[in-house]
């Protein structure tokens, strides 16, 4: 990575630096064509004597004269105005490209970090450089190379000028540029230094940020809140202190170039004037001179403040750089370059760590270890925490590099292997799995995607346009749409093989039946996927079938077009749909210029405001005088805090008003409220039989009215379909759990399960479950979820060497036995090597290594360690 | 049964009886009612507790495991509440509530009890004073049953 920007400029774009200067140059003489013609327009056109004209060996009369001279004014307007656009287009695509290579080239460094380092470097930090640090790198890229030529040929030629028309004052009108440019610059270079400070500042600022956003349940827990603003505020103080001082000199540096721009025209004024009345120079020479000098400043100006934007772009190129160039930097090929064939290590082959050291920090964390295993066995490695165990796991997985020592893996040097290899041939995971925002899915699949292997639909090429583009900046040509899953890495044949597989999986470790309930969330589309949607309907009428027995009766009021379902809202008793995107969603019911048409034909929308009315009084008497904060308003309202003054509001203007009387945002706020209702629930009695009977009516004229813009918007209940809006239990249950049972739901999920594993429908379920989202870093999920799905995306694989290091530490006793019997089942013939945090579960693994205090201080199998060794049998009895 | 109803029947509970009505609406509004068929538990001897009952209609059985099986302790009509010991302290139910007749309940849980005693200090009170009303009542019978037998 080049040191300074201008080697980054030069080594990346050479060629269109000198082309853009080119074009600059070549836009010149047209420049200097349309400030010389409008002179000729006046003097020779306009004022001009004798006529007929002569231009370009034709003879023109004075009016075409002038129209042909505007003319060609006009097309030089338009020609210098292609130019700029021309240019500056140019201009901005280079900087640009080179915008998206340095920050491509970040996060590939980034990607390459040695994982300790992550330990000193924050998120906080490293985020801002690449995102916003650079930002500006781009526009200055532009100008690096033309601006000071484009400038500094103006300054020249205005210079050569004047010193053609008077040598002496040509050398006066500079004689200041020397002092100028030795002041600047070391004005300049303070500034340079707390432009640097400022950045180093900002960087601590939004790791501040991120460290509390991470930290947030330990602030507010132990109110330190108070005191993170103070060290926040010290901070802003501190950015303050720079970014003013750094106006101050700015200003200053401004102050001073305008003093001695204006000082040279004082001598000028001097000495000129003094020659003109000594005689010794013309006046038109003076003036000439003057406005000469006049149209100096400007290019001189410009330079200037090209020079300040210079230093500002070097400083943040350079402080930026620095953050990524730390040592131990993993090589580049290694994580790149793809290997010919990956083959799998050689089962009858060994693992051998040749005295491996590791120091960090000055900590001496592994010292002379060394210890051979074969690559089919089974081993554990045990030890007090921090003895060293789980350094040496993380070795073996390469993500730590030993200070000294040789890690040998089937004869090849593990740290030459390109990670095409490691990562493919090994499995690692850890106590704290990391999973990404995407499906479950997804993140299993993870282990699988190291090469797109093929390409994806792109009918009209953009995919390739876009890849040459990328390549143009440096960047991969690798399409994130292509398809990377490998399944002959997992053994499958395609998709569905692996949708069968990943089920399998999941029943080993632990996560069908969760997975399970996620599916029943889920939704599918029955256009997709006709034959699952034939079959959850076959389930709908197979849960009805069962809900008639006499111990189920009462448990779900099924969707029936003719009735009013006591446990639904109002608002799905009117619609009797799924609202689909935003138009009917409950909340905006109240707002639908379509309801309110439908309202007010059946007549039920001043009976509607009526019990909007009662409603609105019963919740300021339950919750009036309540404390906002309290979750219970949350929980068990209708209307949020904030609203439920705005109700008080409107109650008192009732004691005053009809409701015909108030504002029609104060009519839609009371509408709002009975469309929540349900009547078993809530009991409040507002909705009364009548009510209802008008509601059915409203139902029907809702469905019969529907105009065909809005048909898109809802989607109907229909016994007889599956709802692509709905959710799978939902279709499934076609209706609504009665209210107020015992164990209502819970009776009903387990019919539910019945029903789906007489049809054999759990898996298809599953399938669907793993297309849910994870949420951010896998926060949808729990911590023991999150783990068995790490290690599912490592079995998927099929790894020749398969390291766990505690990862099933947050586990209770029977998941982790489970666990256990499950990868020794996966990973059979092939080697595991495990940290375990329970040493006792050794027993069952072929050897046993004892870490502590960095060193290996015994190892055989564990019949051999408990006759003979005192440290495994001491970490027994201690467990 | 409405809302308004609830509360009558809220009111006649002597732990609730001295609360004013508008925040035994609160109450009954924010708790949930449950019907129980005949021979449903409500809740077993050995569980956590996370809920109080009051019944509104039907009768129930309260029953203790022994030696010689379950043994019925006493029975509860309406009007009663039950189980509230068990959200006040952490301790599993000490007996099993099974339903008599079909049985109307109204359940408390142990979240939004504590919400509403945090919420309003006078119930609190009550509580207190129930409680002390009872342990005055135990502490009587064990003095009667300590004269009995010396």
């Amino acid at each position: 990575m080049s040191k300074t920007i201008y080697g980054f400029v030069f080594r990346y774009s050479a060629r269109q630096q000198v082309l853009l200067l080119l074009v600059t140059l070549a836009a010149f003489p047209f420049l200097y064509l349309s400030l010389e013609l409008p002179k000729t327009i006046i003097n020779r056109a306009i004022n001009g004597q004798d006529f007929p004209a002569e231009l370009l060996g034709m003879e023109f009369d004075q009016i075409p004269y002038l129209v042909l001279l505007c003319g060609i004014f006009l097309l030089l307007v338009l020609i210098n105005g292609a130019f700029k656009f021309t240019i500056n287009v140019w201009k901005g695509r280079l900087g640009e490209r080179m915008l998206r290579r340095l920050r491509y080239e970040l996060y590939s460094r980034v990607l390459r970090f040695p994982l300790p380092h992550f330990k000193r470097v924050s998120q906080g930090e490293i985020i801002p450089m690449i995102t916003s640090e650079v930002e500006p790198l781009g526009g200055f890229i532009g100008d690096a190379v033309a601006q000071p030529v484009f400038q500094g040929g103006q300054l020249l030629t205005i210079f050569a000028f004047i010193l053609v028309q008077d040598p002496f004052l040509g050398l006066a009108a500079i004689s200041l540029y020397p002092l100028q440019g030795y002041l600047i610059p070391k004005l300049q270079r303070r500034v340079n230094d707390l432009a640097k400070q400022r950045v180093r500042t900002v960087r601590r600022l939004s790791d501040r940020l991120g460290e509390s956003i991470s930290g947030i349940a330990e602030i507010r827990a132990h109110d330190a809140s108070n005191f993170h603003r103070a060290g926040f505020a010290d901070l802003l103080g501190r950015i303050y202190e720079i970014r003013f001082e750094i106006y101050q000199r700015k200003f200053f540096i401004k102050f001073l170039n305008n003093f001695l721009a204006q000082l040279t025209p004082f001598f000028f004024y001097l000495i000129g004037g003094y020659l003109v009345i000594r005689g010794d120079l013309s006046f038109g020479a003076l003036v000439a001179v003057l406005a000469a000098y006049k149209d100096m400043s400007a290019p001189w100006k410009e330079l200037l403040l090209f020079y300040q934007q210079k230093e500002d772009a070097r400083i943040k190129y350079e402080q930026v750089i620095e953050q990524f160039e730390p040592p131990g930097l993993l090589d580049e090929r290694l994580q790149l370059e793809e290997p010919e064939a990956v083959t799998p290590f050689d089962p009858s082959g060994e693992v051998s760590f040749v005295n491996v050291s590791y120091v960090e920090d000055g900590a001496t964390l592994l010292e002379g270890v060394s210890f051979t295993f074969g690559l089919s066995e089974r081993v554990a490695i045990v030890g007090p925490g921090g003895g060293g165990k789980e350094a040496v796991a993380m070795i073996l997985a390469r993500l730590l590099q030993p200070t000294s020592g040789r890690v040998m893996v089937a004869g090849e040097d593990l740290f030459q292997l390109p990670e095409a290899v490691t990562g493919r041939r090994m499995a690692y995971v850890g106590q704290g799995a990391q999973l990404f925002a995407a499906s479950i899915r997804d993140n299993i699949l993870l282990g699988l995607k190291h090469r797109p292997l093929r390409p994806p639909a792109d009918e009209r090429g953009e995919r390739a346009a876009r890849a040459a583009e990328a390549a143009l900046a440096g960047n991969t040509a690798d399409d994130i749409l292509a398809d990377w899953v490998d399944y002959a890495a997992a053994g499958v044949e395609d998709s569905q093989g692996m949708s069968r597989r990943l089920v399998e999986l999941l029943h080993a470790f632990d996560l069908d039946r969760e997975v399970y309930e996620l599916g029943l969330r889920g939704v599918i589309d029955p256009a997709a996927n006709p034959a699952l949607a034939e079959r959850l309907l076959q389930a709908r009428c197979e849960l009805r079938e069962r809900l008639s027995h006499p111990d189920m009766a009462g448990l779900v009021e099924p969707f029936d077009a003719e009735r009013y379902n006591e446990n639904a809202t109002l608002a799905e008793n009117l619609l009797f749909g799924s609202p689909v995107g935003p138009e009917f969603e409950i909340d905006n019911l109240a707002g639908s210029d379509y309801v309110r048409a439908v309202l007010e034909k059946v007549g039920i929308r001043e009976r509607l405001l009526e019990a909007g009315r009662e409603i609105a009084e019963v919740m300021v008497e339950l919750f009036g005088d309540l404390d906002p904060d309290q979750e219970i308003f949350e929980r068990y309202s209708f209307v949020g805090a904030e609203d439920l003054s705005e109700l008080q509001a409107i109650l008192a203007r009732l004691n005053r008003l009809s409701i015909a009387e108030l504002e029609e945002h104060e009519r839609a706020r009371l509408l709002a409220l009975p469309f929540k209702m349900i009547p078993a629930r809530h009991r409040l009695g507002v909705i009364d039989d009548a009510l209802k009977e008008r509601i059915l009516e409203a139902r029907r004229v809702f469905a019969a009215d529907l105009p065909p813009h809005l048909r898109g918007s809802i989607e109907f209940f229909d016994a007889g379909r599956y709802s692509a809006a709905a959710s799978i239990q939902d279709n499934i249950l076609f209706g609504k759990v009665v209210h107020g049972t015992a164990q209502g739901p819970a009776r009903v999920g387990e019919l539910i399960a019945e029903v789906v594993d007489a049809l054999g429908l759990r898996e298809d379920i599953i399938v669907v479950g793993l297309d849910s989202n994870a949420g951010i870093g896998g926060g949808r999920l729990s911590a023991g979820q999150r783990q068995k799905i790490a290690l599912v995306r490592c079995v998927l694989k099929r790894p020749d060497i398969m390291i766990v290091d505690q990862a099933t530490a947050t586990l209770d006793n029977g998941a982790r036995n489970r666990i256990l019997d499950s990868l020794f089942a996966e990973t059979e013939g092939r080697c595991l090597v495990w940290v375990l945090d329970q040493p006792s579960q050794a027993q069952r693994f072929d050897r046993v290594l004892v870490m502590q205090d960095g060193r290996l201080v015994e190892q055989g199998t564990y019949a051999e360690l408990e006759q003979a060794g005192a440290a495994l049998r001491g970490l027994v009895a201690a467990e | 049964m409405s809302l308004n109803e609830e509360v009558e029947v809220l009111r006649k509970i002597p732990l609730f009886s001295r609360i004013e009505p508008s925040k035994l609406k609160l109450l009954a509004f924010t708790s949930e009612r449950v019907i129980f068929k005949r021979g449903d538990v409500l809740f077993r001897q050995g569980d956590m507790g996370d809920a109080a009952y009051i019944l509104i209609e039907g009768d129930a059985e309260v029953l203790v495991n022994s030696s010689r099986g379950e043994i019925r302790v006493a029975r509860l009509g309406a009007n009663d509440i039950v189980g509230e010991i068990a959200i006040l302290v952490d301790i599993p139910r000490t007996a099993t509530v099974r339903a008599e007749t079909d049985l109307v309940t109204l359940r408390i849980s142990k979240e939004l009890f504590f919400r509403l005693i945090t919420e309003f200090p006078q119930i609190a009170v009550e509580i207190m004073r129930e409680l002390a009303h009872r342990l005055e009542a135990t502490t009587e019978q064990l003095r009667i049953a300590m004269t009995e037998r010396g």
